[in-house]
C-alpha cells in the first residue's frame, strides 16, 4: 500500500477512535441494507438531497449580493444578474432549483402513495416528510417575495390575505405576518430572515430526522415487503444489498441524469416559458418592480401552488375556500390512518385503490393546470369537480381500502 | 454476492474515471462561485480612474482623494520639504525604493512624476491603517528631529514626505504609489497612466 | 375600521383574481417577431436608435455602457463619441438626468426603466407596439396605440415612420388588435423611412431591448452546450460504473 493511502487510513483511525466515524459510515451506507428491487421512483429522495444542496450553496452566494430592502431588492437582483461574475448562473440555478425541488418532492410523495410507504411502521417517516413539504412551501413562499417584482409582491399580498379570512384572529394575524398594513419593506426584511436562516435550519434538521427515521425502520420497496422478515444467518436481509456501493453508484448515475435536465432548464429555458403561460419558473410580470398601487394584469401563483389555488377558487365562499385549501394540503398527514388495507404496494392492491390513485393523480394535475388558467364558468365547474375527486381520495379511503380485493403478497421481492 | 468473475481492473478503472471526471466537474463548478466573489462590474466602475483638480493646492498643502475606495494623498511639496527628504536617505530603510511598489516613473528619490507633487496611497504597508500627516515642528512627540512626514497611529510606523518608511518601525516597505498622470498642469488622473490620448 | 380595511383588501384582491385576468387574452393578437441576438450589426444599430430616441426620457439603469461595448464589439472610444453624452464614464449605467417629478408633470407618468422591459413585455409586444401608433387628436400627444391603448408615450419615431391613422375604428375596437393591422391603419403622411426601412429599424430596436434585458443571453446557451457535453460524458461513465457494480446483484 502506498504512503499517502496509509496516512489517510491512519488519519481515519485516529478520528474513529474519537468520533463514531466508521459506525456512521456503516450504519448509513456500507452496512445499511436497502431492498435490491428499487426502481425509477426511488431516485427522488436522493435528488431531493441534491437539490437541497444546490439551493443552500447558491443561496449562500446570492445572499452575498442581495439587498433585503424595498428600495434595493429589485435592483440588487439585476445587479447579481449583470454586474457580478457568473451571478446569472447562480441565480438561475436557485430559481430553477426552487421548481425542481417541488417536482422532485411531488414525485417522491407519489412514490409513497404508489407503494404504501407511509404505512406502519413508517408513519413517523411520512409525517416528517410531510412536515418537510410544508416547510418547503413556506420556504418557497418567503423566497418568492425577495426579487420584489410585481408577482412577488401581489402573490405575497394574496397569500397573506388568506390568513385574514380566518374568523376573529384573521385581521390581526395577517397584520402580524406583514408587520405593516400592506406588504412592505418590513415584510420583505422578515421574509428574508425566515428564508435564509429560520426555515433552512428547520429543513436541514428535519432532513436529518427523516433520514434517521428511514434508516431505523428500513426502506420500503416496490413490492411493499418487509425485507427484514427474511434474514440470513448473519442477520443480513436476503433481499437487501448494501447501500454503498450499489445505491451510491446508482444514485450517482441518477444524479447525472437529473443534472442534465436541471442544467438544460438553467441554460436554455430558465423562465420555462411554456406557451400560454408568462413563464412557469420566472414570470414575466416579476421583471417589473413591485408597485403597491397597481396589480399586474395576470396574477396566478407559481405552478407548484396552483393545485391548491384552484381548490381555493373553486369554493364559492371565502372562508370555505381557505379551509378547503388548508385541508387539501394537510389531509396527506392522515394517510397512514385513513388507509385500511393490509397491503402496501399498489402492485398487490385491489382495483379500488388503483383506480382511486389514478383519479387522484389526474385531479391533482388538472387542478394544477386549472390554477394557471383565467377563470371561466367552465373551468370553475371543472375545478369543483376535480376538487371533489381530490377530497374523495382521502375521505373515502377508509371505505374503499377496507373493501378492496387485494392480491396475495409474495414473501420475497420480485425481479 | 461474492462473485469471483468480477473484472477487478475494469471496476477500478471505472471508479477512477468517475472520480476524475466528477472531480473535474466539481472543480469547474466551483469556478463560478469563486469568481462571483471577485469585484463586480459596479465595483470596478466605482474604482475607475479619478480626475483631480490641483489648481487650488497650496505649496505645503495636501489633498485627499478616494480611488478604489482607498485614500490617495496629493502633497504639494515645497523646496524645503524636498531638501528635508534628501537629508533622510540614511535613516529610511529603502531609500531607492527597490523593495517597494510604485510605477517605474516614480522610482526615484522623490518618488514622483514631478518632484513637486507626491501622489501616494495613504495606507500603511504594515497592516492597513491610514497614517496621519504630521508637519515639521508638530512632531516633537514622534521624534526630536521630525522633519515632517506621516505617522501611523496603529503601530507607530513613520514615513517621510516621499512616503519612504523609516528604519526600525513595523512597516516593511514604502507607501504605495498608484499609477497616475497629468492630463494638464493642473489636472491629475489617478488610476490610469496609459499613453493614449 | 381595521376590519373594513382588510375586508376591502380582500374584496379587491379577489376581484382582481377573478376578473382582471380576463384582460390577458388580448395578448395572443400580437405580431410575432423573430429575435436574432447573433446579429451584432442589428444590435449595434439598435443601440444607436435606443440612445438617440429612448435614452432621453427612459433610463436603462441596470445596463452599463462598457458591458454593451464589450458584448457588441464597440470600442470605448466609439462608445464615448457615438453612444454616450456628457461626462459619463464607460463604466456608468445608462441613466438619465430627467427627474421623475418632471417627467410625471410632462407625461402624466414616469417613463419606465427599460433595462428589463423585454422580459416583462416580450419582444412581440414591443414590436407590435412600435408599429401601431396612430393619430388620435383626443390624446395629449395626438397619438394612440393599438397594442397599448391610451399610451402616455408620444410617437417618438414618427418622423421615421410617418403618421398613421385608423382606417375604420369600429373594426379595430372589435378585434382589439389584428396581425393584419394594415387593414386598419393607413399611412397618412410618409416619414423619412419606407415601410421596410422602418420595419428594420424597429426590429433592430427590439433586438437591442431583448439584449439589454439579459446581456448574458448572448453567451448563456453556448456555455450550456459545453455543460451538456460534460454531463453526458459523466452520465456515460457513471452508467458503466453502475452496470459493472450491479453485475454482483443480477
Amino acid at each position: 500500500m502506498s504512503g499517502p493511502i496509509k496516512i489517510l487510513i491512519g488519519l481515519r483511525d485516529w478520528v474513529d477512535a474519537r468520533f463514531p466515524l466508521m459506525r456512521i459510515w456503516n450504519e448509513h451506507l456500507a452496512k445499511y441494507y436497502a431492498p435490491k428491487n428499487f426502481n425509477f421512483w426511488y431516485f427522488f429522495g436522493a435528488f431531493a438531497l441534491l437539490v437541497l444542496g444546490i439551493q443552500v450553496i447558491t443561496g449562500i452566494w446570492l445572499t452575498m449580493n442581495y439587498k433585503p430592502s424595498a428600495e434595493e431588492a429589485f435592483a440588487s437582483v439585476e445587479y447579481i444578474m449583470r454586474d457580478t461574475e457568473w451571478g446569472w448562473l447562480i441565480r438561475y440555478m436557485h430559481s430553477t432549483g426552487a421548481s425542481a425541488f417541488f417536482i422532485v418532492i411531488y414525485l417522491h410523495m407519489f412514490r409513497a402513495l404508489l407503494y404504501g410507504s407511509y404505512k406502519k411502521p413508517r408513519e413517523l417517516l411520512w409525517l416528517s416528510g410531510m412536515a418537510l413539504y410544508l416547510l418547503l412551501m413556506g420556504e418557497a413562499f418567503f423566497g418568492y417575495l425577495l426579487p420584489w417584482g410585481q408577482m412577488s409582491y401581489w402573490g405575497a399580498q394574496v397569500i397573506i390575505s388568506l390568513f385574514g379570512a380566518l374568523p376573529i384572529i384573521g385581521d390581526d394575524l395577517s397584520l402580524w405576518i406583514r408587520g405593516d398594513f400592506v406588504v412592505s419593506d418590513v415584510t420583505l426584511n422578515r421574509f428574508f430572515s425566515l428564508h435564509v436562516i429560520a426555515f433552512p435550519l428547520l429543513i436541514l434538521g428535519l432532513v436529518g430526522f427523516h433520514i434517521l427515521a428511514l434508516h431505523e425502520v428500513g426502506s420500503n420497496n416496490p413490492d411493499g415487503i418487509e425485507i427484514k422478515n427474511n434474514k440470513d444467518e448473519k442477520g443480513v436481509p436476503l433481499d437487501g444489498i448494501p447501500f454503498h456501493p450499489y445505491y451510491t453508484v446508482k444514485d450517482l448515475m441518477g444524479a447525472a441524469v437529473f443534472l442534465i435536465f436541471f442544467f438544460a432548464v438553467v441554460f436554455f429555458a430558465p423562465e420555462m416559458k411554456v406557451p400560454g403561460t408568462q413563464g412557469l419558473f420566472l414570470e414575466s410580470a416579476n421583471f417589473i418592480q413591485a408597485n403597491p398601487l397597481q396589480t399586474p394584469e395576470h396574477i396566478a401563483p407559481v405552478w407548484y401552488f396552483t393545485p391548491f389555488y384552484a381548490i381555493l377558487r373553486a369554493v364559492p365562499s371565502q372562508l370555505g375556500g381557505v379551509i378547503a385549501m388548508g385541508l387539501a394540503v394537510n389531509l396527506f398527514l392522515l394517510l397512514p390512518w385513513l388507509d385500511r388495507s393490509p397491503v402496501r404496494s399498489s402492485r398487490y392492491r385491489g382495483r379500488n385503490y388503483r383506480v382511486a390513485l389514478t383519479l387522484f393523480v389526474i385531479s391533482f394535475l388538472s387542478l394544477g393546470w386549472l390554477g394557471l388558467q383565467v377563470v371561466t364558468p367552465l373551468y370553475t365547474w371543472l375545478a369543483r369537480f376535480f376538487s371533489v375527486v381530490y377530497f374523495s381520495f382521502f375521505l373515502l379511503m377508509p371505505f374503499y381500502t377496507a373493501y378492496d380485493k387485494d392480491k396475495a403478497v409474495p414473501d420475497r421481492v420480485t425481479d | 454476492m461474492e462473485n469471483t468473475n468480477i473484472d477487478q481492473s475494469r471496476r477500478r478503472f471505472l471508479t477512477t474515471a468517475a472520480t476524475v471526471v466528477g472531480g473535474v466537474g466539481a472543480v469547474a463548478a466551483s469556478v463560478p462561485f469563486v469568481s462571483n466573489m471577485s469585484p463586480s462590474a459596479k465595483t470596478k466602475a466605482i474604482g475607475a480612474p479619478v480626475e483631480v483638480d490641483i489648481s487650488n493646492l497650496e505649496p505645503g498643502g495636501r489633498l485627499i482623494e478616494k480611488w478604489q475606495g482607498k485614500p490617495v494623498w496629493i502633497l504639494r511639496r515645497t523646496k524645503e520639504m524636498l531638501k528635508d527628504i534628501s537629508s533622510l536617505d540614511s535613516v529610511v530603510s529603502d531609500p531607492k525604493s527597490d523593495e517597494s511598489a510604485q510605477p517605474e516613473y516614480a522610482k526615484n528619490q522623490f518618488r514622483a512624476l514631478k518632484e513637486e507633487f507626491l501622489v501616494v496611497i495613504g495606507i500603511c504597508t504594515h497592516l492597513g491603517c491610514s497614517p496621519s500627516f504630521v508637519l515639521k515642528g508638530e512632531g516633537a512627540s514622534i521624534s526630536v528631529d521630525w522633519k515632517g512626514g506621516f505617522f501611523c497611529p496603529c503601530h507607530g510606523s513613520r514615513f517621510d514626505l516621499a512616503g519612504r518608511v523609516f528604519k526600525g518601525v513595523p512597516a516593511p516597505r514604502n507607501l504605495v504609489i498608484p499609477p497616475y498622470k497629468f492630463i494638464s498642469p493642473t489636472r491629475l488622473l489617478i488610476g490610469d497612466d496609459s499613453e493614449a490620448v | 375600521m381595521k376590519t373594513y380595511n382588510s375586508l376591502n383588501n380582500i374584496v379587491i384582491i379577489f376581484f382582481l383574481m377573478f376578473s382582471v385576468e380576463t384582460f390577458a387574452t388580448a395578448d395572443s393578437k400580437l405580431v410575432h417577431m423573430d429575435v436574432d441576438l447573433s446579429d451584432q450589426q442589428s444590435l449595434q444599430r439598435g443601440a444607436k436608435i435606443f440612445v438617440n430616441y429612448c435614452l432621453s426620457c427612459h433610463s436603462a439603469k441596470y445596463m452599463r455602457y462598457n458591458r454593451m461595448g464589450s458584448d457588441l464589439s464597440i470600442k470605448d472610444q466609439v462608445l464615448k463619441e457615438n453612444l454616450m453624452f456628457g461626462t459619463e464614464k464607460v463604466g456608468d449605467v445608462m441613466d438619465i438626468s430627467m427627474r421623475e417629478e418632471d417627467s410625471i408633470n410632462y407625461f402624466g407618468v414616469a417613463p419606465p426603466d427599460l433595462s428589463v422591459i423585454a422580459r416583462s413585455r416580450g419582444a412581440d409586444w414591443l414590436y407590435s407596439y412600435f408599429l401601431t401608433f396612430y393619430k388620435d387628436e383626443s390624446r395629449p400627444f395626438g397619438v394612440n396605440n393599438l397594442v397599448y391603448k391610451d399610451t402616455a408615450m408620444p410617437h417618438v419615431l414618427w418622423e421615421l415612420q410617418g403618421i398613421q391613422r385608423l382606417a375604420s375604428k369600429e373594426n379595430v375596437t372589435a378585434v382589439y388588435y389584428d396581425p393584419t393591422y394594415k387593414d386598419y391603419l393607413e399611412l397618412l403622411t410618409p416619414g423619412k423611412q419606407t415601410e421596410r426601412q422602418y420595419d428594420r429599424t424597429i426590429r433592430d430596436l427590439v433586438n437591442y431591448l431583448v439584449y439589454i434585458s439579459e446581456p448574458i443571453k448572448l453567451k448563456r446557451t453556448k456555455i450550456g452546450v459545453w455543460v451538456m457535453f460534460y454531463l453526458f460524458i459523466f452520465l456515460l461513465i457513471t452508467y458503466m460504473l453502475k452496470k459493472d457494480y450491479w453485475k454482483d446483484i443480477h
